[in-house]
């Protein structure tokens, strides 16, 4: 399987002039990540924690800087009281979260935050869209960047694991 | 040292050092973290281009690497306390990673938690932020106990290579609150405005 979306994101995040790009690895956002990596126009900031990228992008737009953050869903988690931060001071931010426990999950220990995602979003005032078909990423991704940047608001996408192609632990 | 021995005599006093590290700011770009520190920035003087946080615990360093990162050409100040940074650790070795030369982390360690009743923090026990600082790749660590090395210390935030981080210990006064405005779309717009100009308006 090679999916041209990834590199479809990536033109994607340079049409839309995104100069840092925060992530956690997750395996959905590997080719992404190589892009991102290759390209000195573009700041790639590994992070420890997805929180961190929450809090990155609010200094990257005090400093003039579109950000985007890519997290697999579980890292979500780990992101929800720093999300205030954007919610409270109109902050842009796009997620492009890659999902786990959502569709034929090998790990039961993924399911409890995969099924959380979408709400703890919602709940943080974060907009919220989804992918579920490879043709569907990059367009959908161009909304949420549109509506996060014109109307200044965190949003993200959630690309599903039946499109990613579910880990099997077998191969 | 104990708790008991600490007494504010001989311990730095926070708003002295947090007026002296903002003398003659210049184009300095400030974050200042939750609680304490941001009344310690707002008594040295309001300024647009302080960001003084009401929440994002743990989220003050990062908030800086992303505004050193966006200008590269400005010093940045990252001001907080024991308490948020210690609920930040791993962003130190976000920075040191990175190796980010405008970026400063000045750490005003009391030793306790100051907003919820002076609890003690882990720094109370040793645990040791600027090693931490110095382990995770930063160019330039200290303890600061003496404020003629708070005049240095300004000195390195304007012009040293970074990314510099400096604990500096204070006493663990309760002092008057010292407020900033808390509306944070004007917070936010303000610095966006004094550091970008009218284009903040058009993106």
């Amino acid at each position: 399987m090679s999916p041209d979306w990834p590199r479809g994101l990536y033109q994607l995040l340079k049409a839309q002039n995104i100069r840092q790009v925060s992530v956690v690895p997750d395996a959905g956002h590997m080719e992404l990540i190589e892009f991102c990596e290759s390209d000195s126009a573009i700041e790639l900031v590994r992070l420890t924690t997805e929180e961190e990228g929450v809090a990155l992008a609010m200094g990257a737009w005090l400093g003039g800087d579109k950000s985007v953050l890519l997290t697999q869903s579980s890292g979500v988690g780990n992101c929800v009281n720093m999300l205030s931060m954007l919610a409270v001071s109109q902050t842009p931010l796009t997620m492009l979260v890659t999902m786990r426990g959502d569709w034929g999950e090998f790990n039961p220990w993924q399911v409890p935050m995969g099924r959380a995602t979408q709400p703890v979003l919602e709940a943080m005032g974060v907009l919220v869209s989804r992918a579920d078909r490879a043709d569907d990423v990059v367009p959908l991704a161009e909304g949420a960047l549109r509506i996060a940047y014109n109307t200044l608001r965190p949003t993200a996408l959630l690309i599903g694991q039946r499109l990613l192609g579910a880990k099997t632990f077998k191969d | 040292m104990s708790t008991a021995e600490r007494g504010s005599g001989g311990w730095l006093h926070r708003r002295e050092v947090v007026k002296a590290l903002l003398a003659d700011r210049g184009d300095l770009l400030v974050v200042a973290g939750l609680g304490a520190p941001a009344w310690d920035a707002t008594e040295a003087g309001d300024h647009p281009l302080t960001l003084p946080l009401w929440g994002g615990m743990g989220g003050a360093a990062m908030i800086g690497l992303g505004l050193a990162i966006a200008q590269p050409d400005r010093r940045v100040l990252v001001l907080t306390g024991d308490g948020e940074m210690l609920m930040g650790l791993g962003s130190l070795a976000t920075i040191g990673a990175r190796r980010t030369r405008n970026l400063s982390v000045v750490v005003l360690d009391n030793e306790r938690y100051g907003e919820t009743g002076m609890q003690a923090t882990h720094t109370a026990q040793g645990v040791d932020l600027a090693a931490v600082a110095n382990a995770c790749g930063f160019a330039s660590c200290s303890v600061v106990t003496a404020m003629d090395a708070i005049t240095r210390l300004r000195g390195d935030v304007h012009a040293g290579a970074g990314p510099l981080f400096a604990q500096v210990k204070v006493a663990a006064d309760r002092l008057p609150l010292v407020l900033p405005p808390r509306d944070a779309p004007h917070l936010k717009n303000r610095f966006r405005e004094a550091l970008l100009g009218a284009q903040a308006y058009f993106h």
